[in-house]
Formats: C-alpha cells, structure tokens, sequence
C-alpha cells in the first residue's frame, strides 16, 4: 500500500504524515484525560515512552510479531497509568499536574539506567514496521472509539466530573473509579501510538520522552480546543506541520513556533475549536437550506 | 562526611528555593505556573557572564545588572504573554507560557550558541576548614547573598505597602481589587521580584558549577517548581523550605550512591510528599465548597 503511494507522494511527506497521525492518536489519548474527564496530565509523554519501549523490546529483543507487540505495549501503558492512577487522581488540579510530571520524569531516569533499554545510549535496531497505512487505521480506530466513549454513558459521567467533581459524586457517580478508567484509557492510546512511533523512528532514547514532550501533546490539544475530537485533530496537524512549513527560516523556526503559540492563545484562548460544537453547526447548516425562514416571521 | 554533605546541599537547595519563590509568589496570586521562570533564571545566568567577561564587573556589581535586566524581561513577558489571558481558561496562559518558555530558549541559543559557556572564576577558590568540614569561599558568599535576599524579601512582604498588597490579592483577588488595590500593579511587582530572585540565582549556580548552558533552565526551573510545590505553594517560607530540603536530599541521595537518578529523587520526593499531604508540607488546605 505504502509502496504504492511512493509514486505519487514523496517519502519525506510520507513520514510527515505518519508522524501526525501518530500524534494524533496520542493526542486524543491526552485529550480523554484532560479535555473530556477534565484531569490535568504533564506526564503523558512518559506512558508514549512506556509503549514503545515495551513494542520495541519484544519486536527486536524476543523476536515478537509487530501487531501484537503493538498492542502488549498500549496495555502495559494502561496497566502502568492504572496503577499511578490509584494513588494519584486523588489530588486535584495543578497538583495532579505536577505529579504526573514528576513521574514522567522519573520514567525516564528509569530507562536511563535499565540494561534492557540500552540506558542512556538508547535502543537501536528497530525493524521499520509502521507503515502510513496501518497508522491511518488506527487513528480511524481511536477516532471511532473516541466519538463511541464520549457518547455513552460512561462519557456523560467523565464530563460530568470535569464539570463539578462534588455535583457528580453526589449524583452517583464513583469519581475515582471513573477517574481511573478514563486515565488507563488515554494512557492506551499514548502506549499504541509510543509503539507506532518506535517502529517508525526506529530509534529509541529516554530524552526524546522528557517533559518538554508531555508539554507539546498538552499543546497539541489545548490549541486545538480542549476537550474536542476535531480541535485535537487540528491542533496536532497544524503543530506538527508548523515547524515543517517554517523550515525556510532556519534557525528562527523554534522562535516563531514559541511566539505563535502566545499568539494563537491571545486570540483562541479557547483553542482553535474550543466551544464550536461542529455537528451542531452542521445541522444548522442543513436546517438553513431545508426551511427557509421568512425574515419578517420574527 | 554528614556535614560536609548537608553544607553541599544547603547551598544547591538555596539556589533552588530562589528560583522556587518566583514560581511560588506567582502562582499564589494568579494560580499561573510560570513556565517561563527558569529561562528567566538562565537568562540572568548569562548576563552574569556577559556582565563579568565583555565588560570587566565586579561580580556584585554583575548581579545587580543581571537582576536588573531578569525585571525588565521577566515583567514584560507578564504584559505580553500572561496579562491578555487573565480571565480565560486556566490552561491558556500555561500553554502562553510554554511558548514564552520555547521563545526564550531559542533566542539563547541563537545568541549565544547551543554549547556551555564557561563562567570564569570570579571569586579565588579559597577553602575554609571548620573541623572536619571544608567550605569554600563560593560557597559562603552563596550562602550569605542567598539569606540576604530571603530576608530582604520577608521584609518587603511584611512591612512594605506594596508587599501588604501582595499577601491581600493573594489571599483573595477579587476583594483586594475591591479594597482599591491595583491588582496590576501587584502582579508586576510579584513578577518583578521573582524574576530578580531568579536572576540572582542564575549567577550564583554560573559561580558554584562555572558553567552555564541555555537549556539549564529547565531542568532547575522544574526542580524549583517542585520545590516549590513541596513546600506548599503560595507560601514563603514553604518554598524556601522546599529548596533547602531538595537541594539537601539531592546531594545527600547522590553521597549515598544514586547518582544516576539524581534528577528522579526530586520527583520522588515530590510524589510522596504529596500523597501524604497533597497541598505540601507548609500549604493551607484545600477548601472545597459546595
């Protein structure tokens, strides 16, 4: 499939795309956490990092097939953010925010000194198994089971608790349970997309994993409106094309991408689609061409 | 071997605790983390370096400059980047702040190359010897300029009109702009002194380490914000605290042969600390009303 679209696309853009695809599908996993439960999440890039390592290990060291290697790393993800996730969504806001930080970091001081990730030198060797196609799959996936989970009842009572945590506590809802749930979910999707990454890249260093990381997949997702599908998808696309486009200027490019970021939240302090509801804008549209309201009806 | 060690670690935990008060200081009055901070505190760093090398200061006389030049940045990044923001979402001016942060490094990097510079050696390296405990004479002025500057700022805070101000929006915002406080005006002075705290701190760690970098500033300016979280943030004394007690457990985890997870016992620490008491050891509780 892959080698097919070489004709048509350059392998440059190829990569450029893959690569946002699999930010996109870490970035809703961050979006679940903190846009739709509404718990802040610093250390995001940590549960990336815990994926890939985990699918690179067993592709390259137990000689594992890819997919299931894939899936092995987005669960030890989940299992990992599900055990953090007991002790610490018992604090709130910033709080929960630093913690998850500074376990982000100790992660990566954790696999600096592991031999089975080859510790600060990094992993190298790792088999190029993902491919444009499989990463359109599976942002198609974690789209669908986005818009699946928001929808149900389970989502109703994670937006609940992001809107007032004592309002949903005394209408029924286990906070920490739900909590909990929805962090193993994102941290999944971060781990899937870690392995995705790995096996693109196919170099693996715990640098690349630092909180710096965490902070640009929160960006991601705030730029693009917090809490929303599309925003998230927007918002990742147009940061990760940013410094692509901004190539021409060289070195100033981080410059500019710093100072477009104050920019964009001076104007959208909201994100780029925060409060736009775009299924509703588009019945509204619908509406508008089926029932021609006369103007003097009013 | 105790002693010498907890000396070592008093002295990198006062540089932490005068970076951790701006981050505290800001945060108790706008609930922002200035992410931006420790790139004011590499920033001062390296107008040390410029102040002593390019133009021949005294060292004391560089500090005053590089505190001098932090207030300006660190009071027009607030203008710019934070003050459009304070009424929206609570994660806008975060993210504004990240790209402040982004901003800042780049531009050091641009100006002054990705490379360490090296702080040249302003102060002869005499050593004193106190039993079996030996300080260096970097070290005793760190210390002395360091308390100084904590004291100076108690004062401030305690007695001055501005610093009364400060405590008031800080205990409730909305009332002290209510009481004819000029809240504004608050929040550039807050800034103002925490970017000099920060600056001072810059050329204190450029003497300690003689070397500073323009990506140094994150991992302290981390450091110093988990400083400041530990010791309760919002609270004086809780950063200074904070830092002392990082600095010390830092060192000592270091003496005790960790040196490879030097940067996780800050973070280790910080996550017990908060499981146990979640608003840190020095912070008021959270009230939660319905």
């Amino acid at each position: 499939m892959d080698s097919l679209l070489t004709n048509y696309i350059s392998p440059y853009y190829i990569k450029i795309f893959t690569l946002v695809g699999i930010y996109i599908i870490i970035a809703l996993g961050l979006n679940f956490i903190s846009g739709v439960t509404g718990q802040l999440s610093f250390g995001h890039a940590a549960f990336v990092s815990i994926g890939a390592y985990t699918a690179a290990i067993l592709t390259t060291r137990l000689q594992l097939p890819f997919l299931p290697s894939l899936l092995v790393g987005g669960l030890l993800a989940a299992v990992v953010g599900i055990l953090l996730g007991f002790p610490i969504l018992r604090l709130t806001g910033d709080y929960l925010g630093i913690a998850t930080l500074g376990f982000g970091e100790i992660v990566i001081v954790v696999f600096q000194n592991m031999d089975i990730t080859g510790g600060t030198i990094g992993l190298s060797g790792i088999a190029k198994n993902t491919s444009l196609s499989l990463v359109v799959l599976v942002v198609i996936f974690t789209i669908w089971s986005m818009y699946r989970l928001e929808n149900s009842r389970f989502g109703r009572a994670l937006m609940a608790i992001r809107e007032d945590e004592i309002a949903a506590n005394v209408m029924g809802i286990n906070i920490t349970a739900y909590k909990i749930q929805a962090f193993g979910i994102g941290t999944f999707f971060a781990g899937i997309g870690g392995g995705l990454y790995a096996h693109m890249i196919q170099y693996l260093n715990p640098t690349d994993f630092g909180f710096s990381r965490s902070f640009e997949y929160l960006t991601f997702v705030v730029l693009g409106g917090l809490g929303s599908i599309p925003g998230t998808i927007l918002g990742t696309t147009v940061l990760t094309l940013a410094p692509e486009f901004l190539r021409f200027v060289a070195e100033y490019r981080m410059m500019i991408y710093g100072a477009l970021m104050v920019i964009m939240m001076i104007f959208r302090p909201r994100g780029l689609l925060g409060g736009v509801n775009l299924s509703k804008k588009i019945r509204a549209l619908k509406n508008k061409k089926k029932t021609t309201i006369p103007s003097d009806a009013r | 071997m105790f002693w010498q060690q907890l000396i070592n670690g008093i002295t990198l935990g006062s540089t932490y605790a005068l970076i951790a008060l701006g981050y505290t200081m800001v945060y108790g009055i706008i609930q922002l983390i200035n992410f931006a901070h420790g790139e004011i505190y590499m920033i001062g760093a390296f107008v040390g370096v410029v102040a002593v090398t390019v133009f021949q200061l005294n060292i004391f006389i560089a500090l005053f400059v590089a505190m001098t030049v932090c207030i300006i940045i660190g009071v027009s990044v607030e203008r710019i980047a934070y003050k459009p923001l304070r009424r929206s979402t609570r994660l806008a001016p975060l993210i504004s702040a990240i790209g402040v942060s982004i901003f800042l490094q780049t531009l050091m990097t641009l100006i002054a190359g990705p490379q360490a510079v090296g702080f040249p050696q302003v102060i002869n390296d005499q050593l004193y010897h106190i039993g079996s405990v030996t300080v260096s004479k970097v070290q005793v002025i760190i210390l002395i300029l360091a308390s100084a500057l904590m004291v100076g700022l108690q004062l401030i805070i305690k007695y001055l009109r501005i610093g009364k101000a400060m405590r008031a929006a800080s205990e409730d915002y909305d009332t002290a702009s209510l009481m004819g406080i000029n809240v504004n005006r608050v929040i550039s002075f807050t800034f103002a002194l925490g970017s000099a705290l920060a600056a001072a701190g810059g050329v204190m760690v450029g003497m300690y380490f003689n070397s500073i970098h323009p990506l140094m500033g994150v991992m302290a300016g981390t450091k110093a914000f988990c400083a400041a979280v530990l010791g309760g943030i919002g609270s004086i004394p809780g950063a200074m605290l904070g830092g002392l007690f990082l600095g010390v457990a830092e060192v000592g985890g270091v003496a005790l042969g960790y040196g490879g997870y030097r940067d996780a016992i800050a973070f280790t620490l910080l996550i017990l600390v908060l499981l146990f008491k979640p608003t840190g050891l020095l912070g008021r509780p959270i009230q939660r009303k319905v």
